[in-house]
């Protein structure tokens, strides 16, 4: 009976709508948690906008753009936070978002000049290694020489993974099919998800890992545990960036754009660098947090437009599943 | 003349059996609808074809292989603590994907104890990733189970039949012959199909044990058709080969294992005269003992790190015990209310029984979109997050419960059918008085691992969840994307003693209960 009633109180408790205006934000999963940036940002929010913030989760940033999908105009979401630049063109031909309205300037390493989604952190993609690894490779190519093992994820049911495959077609181009060949031999397996390949490497089951820059971060800031680095690559490091937008048919149109605008201001900011582990989209005022200024810095930037990115998605996909399969 | 009483209803089944494949239908339905380009499989999909059926029908068969000689071994046995390794034995099976490959990998990957083992002696380390280490890994997830069932194959054959052979001065050669393979024609096939099945639809397992996209299964070219390329119709397309593949598999173990059973017995406990002499004691201890490291290390690798875990447990994770702990009794419930009114059905129409195999059949994902765009012009889907895992959860556990069941249920309704006919019996009563009692242990076994595995299962609450009704499961896997992996295995050692400690209630309680 107790589970019952525990059920019908989960039931009534979302369905039960105050006075005050709501408005619904879909997010990934790991946004919501107690532990990610979520709570502090509904709490900064919500003391300004007179509104109730409500997120809804979806897995993770592909998840969350097939479940607009799957809702199209119906959708109760009024804002989506957890897109990133791989998935932008995909959104904005669904027609479903509509302009941001959002004046700001970002500290991001590429110009950002986009009237629709708005960039609230980023990230380079990296292999995270342990700092007792010798010989630490200085490109994809002395990485494909080496005998070092590395993990990566499956471009196709993961972000890392999909990044990683744009950045060795940024860096190569046509000769991407070649590297892919010279490092099948230092993959020790692909993995669906990021977790996977990071609790692996963990475990001391290969010498480095697809993350991002800001990995050692956590290890520096949350566990003082300075033994875990990012690679330097020459080639550049690929990016991502993590946008939000508001949709076409939301009920809340102006809380929606008060909340994109809400993203490039400090009280957003400032919780991104320790709670979701990336670069915030606009450098607080206090500057970022200890640990964060030790990171390497990649000399170069590397990002394909949004434009070029789907069909260079394909055609990479393609290469790697034929140099991987054989 | 009066009218004569139906000990067996067929009715509350046939509903059943319809509701669950109607439940199936409208998902399938409303994905295709969904499906905005024309439906046709890519190229690579045959590979992955290719692939799932090579990987699942060798791990159905390596994991009913191994499992004969274990189970046969653990009948002809008893010792102390039998009852409590067969328990343990269950664990991997309930296990969440992603812990039990990292307990796995921490045994038998490039830096796992095994190596380690290896590397003392001055050996050659041994690489884990590849077809073999897809097969390993399903041996490990299936063995349990397999090995359970044909252990219920062997504890049916009535005690009589033993005695009356070594009366008979049969040796074990004999026995075996004229008892035991009877019994493993009967149960094998159908075991084989369900190890099959659910190996059809690994995915996670598969890739990362397979090491690469050599090991792309259907299931994965789902995730892909859905994800990455938002193509419907190619992820139905490719939903319908897994059930064609499920069901063309039970069709044929149907086929094969239509022997009759043993006849009635008293119920007595089994005495094996002829499994006697040191040579066949110490051969049966090795088998129980070499299943019991194979499948208990993972577990002590997985035990050992979550112990560590323990103390950096966030509070959400007792929120999401509990709700775990809900999900698992809902679901074992609506498995209960779906599976014995079509095992009962199923005694005598075994096809029904097919209806049942769908739950493993129809991809999570598809079943979870499915599902998501049926209910989302009705109702908010975050708000029926916790019924409809409920529903899936038993949806998934229905196979198995149906497989525990059926056998049984069958061997009962003909034995005693006729018997209640002429006693005017009508169906309730006769379920009352003769297959609930006598079905105990089976009801038992089958609560458990439902409950178990809606404890471990991610399902599809995924796509339902709200932020607030996450179960432990989820809960893990949030903790491991955001770096707590100590914390992460902390949670994974409670779900598992959860899990097993829902199972062992059940079953306890279904042969504490038996007459």
């Amino acid at each position: 009976m107790k589970h019952l009633t525990f059920a019908a109180g989960v039931l009534c408790a979302t369905g039960a709508l105050a006075q005050t205006p709501e408005l619904t934000v879909y997010t990934y999963d790991s946004f919501v948690t107690e532990w990610g940036p979520g709570p502090q940002i509904e709490t900064a929010f919500e003391a300004t906008c007179g509104c109730d913030l409500k997120f809804v989760t979806a897995g993770d940033g592909a998840a969350l753009m097939a479940r607009i999908r799957l809702e199209g105009e119906r959708t109760e979401a009024d804002v989506v936070l957890g897109l990133d630049t791989n998935l932008t063109a995909a959104a904005r031909a669904t027609g479903l978002f509509a302009p941001s309205g959002v004046e700001a300037e970002y500290d991001l390493p590429v110009d950002w000049a986009d009237d629709t989604f708005v960039p609230y952190d980023w990230g380079y993609f990296a292999f995270v290694h342990k700092t007792d690894l010798k010989a630490v490779p200085q490109d994809f190519l002395e990485l494909g020489r080496s005998d070092l093992k590395i993990i990566i994820q499956d471009p196709r049911s993961s972000t890392p993974g999909l990044g990683l495959l744009l950045w060795v077609k940024a860096a190569y181009g046509d000769q991407a099919a070649q590297v892919w060949a010279d490092l099948s031999d230092n993959i020790v397996t692909v993995s669906k998800g990021w977790s996977e390949a990071y609790g692996l490497f963990l475990e001391g089951e290969a010498d480095m890992v697809l993350s991002y820059t800001t990995s050692p971060a956590y290890h520096i800031i949350a566990e003082s545990d300075l033994t875990k680095e990012a690679a330097a690559f020459d080639e550049g490091h690929y990016m991502q960036i993590e946008v939000a937008a508001r949709l076409a048919a939301s009920d809340q149109p102006e809380l929606a754009q008060r909340f994109l605008q809400f993203i490039t201001t400090d009280a957003f900011q400032s919780v991104i660098p320790t709670t979701n582990w990336m670069y915030p989209a606009v450098t607080p005022e206090a500057g970022l947090p200890e640990g964060f200024n030790d990171l390497v810095e990649p000399y170069k930037s590397l990002l394909i437009p949004e434009a070029e990115a789907e069909t260079a998605r394909d055609a990479a996909l393609v290469e790697w599943l034929s140099a991987l399969s054989r | 003349m009066a009218v004569r009483a139906e000990p067996v209803a067929l009715w509350p089944g046939l509903v059943a059996a319809v509701l669950v494949a109607a439940t199936m239908l409208a998902a399938l339905t409303a994905v295709a609808l969904r499906a905005e380009t024309q439906l046709g499989l890519a190229p690579q999909d045959w590979s992955a074809i290719r692939f799932t059926v090579v990987q699942a029908a060798l791990s159905a068969l390596f994991s009913v292989a191994l499992a004969i000689p274990v189970a046969r071994a653990l009948a002809r046995r008893s010792f102390a603590g039998r009852g409590v390794l067969i328990t343990l034995l269950g664990a991997p099976f309930i296990l969440p994907v992603i812990v039990a490959v990292l307990g796995l990998l921490a045994v038998f990957g490039r830096g796992g104890w095994l190596n380690a083992a290896l590397g003392v002696f001055g050996l050659p380390p041994l690489g884990i990733y590849g077809l073999h280490g897809v097969v390993l890994a399903h041996v490990f997830f299936n063995l349990p189970l397999a090995t359970r069932l044909i252990l219920q194959g062997w504890q049916e054959i009535p005690a009589e039949r033993f005695r009356l052979a070594a009366q008979l001065a049969a040796s074990s050669r004999d026995v075996h012959r004229l008892l035991e393979r009877p019994m493993l024609l009967r149960t094998a096939p159908g075991v084989l199909a369900l190890v099959f099945a659910i190996c059809l639809t690994s995915f996670a397992v598969a890739l990362t044990l397979g090491g690469g996209p050599k090991a792309t299964t259907i299931e994965l070219a789902i995730y892909q058709a859905f994800r990455f390329d938002f193509d419907l119709g190619r992820a139905t397309l490719l939903s319908l080969v897994q059930i064609a593949l499920t069901l063309g598999a039970a069709t044929l173990a149907l086929g094969v294992s239509g022997q009759a059973g043993f006849g009635a017995g008293l119920g007595r406990v089994v005495q094996r005269w002829d499994a006697q002499g040191a040579v066949r004691k110490a051969l049966d201890a090795a088998l129980i003992l070499l299943a019991a490291l194979f499948l208990l290390t993972p577990l002590a690798a997985i035990t050992a790190s979550g112990l560590q875990g323990l103390a950096h447990l966030p509070s959400s994770v007792s929120k999401a015990c509990f709700v775990s702990a809900v999900v698992a009794c809902l679901s074992t419930l609506v498995l209960l209310a779906l599976a014995l009114p079509i095992a009962f059905a199923a005694a005598k129409v075994p096809l029904v029984e097919h209806v049942g195999l769908l739950g493993l059949a129809v991809s999570p994902l598809v079943l979870g979109a499915g599902l998501f765009l049926v209910i989302n012009p009705i109702a908010s889907p975050a708000g029926l997050a916790l019924p409809v895992t409920a529903l899936v959860n038993a949806l998934m556990a229905l196979p198995f419960a149906l497989r525990i069941l059926i056998p049984k249920a069958r061997e009962e309704v003909r034995l005693h059918a006729r018997l209640a006919a002429t006693l005017n019996m009508g169906a309730g009563q006769f379920f009352r008085l003769i297959l609930l009692p006598r079905l105990r242990p089976q009801i038992g076994f089958a609560a458990g691992l439902a409950a178990a595995l809606s404890m471990g299962d991610l399902g599809v609450i995924a796509l339902f969840a709200d932020p607030e009704t996450a179960t432990l499961p989820l809960q893990i896997y949030r903790l491991m994307a955001a770096y707590r992996m100590e914390a992460a295995a902390g949670a994974a050692l409670l779900l598992l003693v959860m899990s097993v400690g829902a199972f062992w209630l059940c079953d306890k309680g279904g042969r504490l209960a038996a007459p």
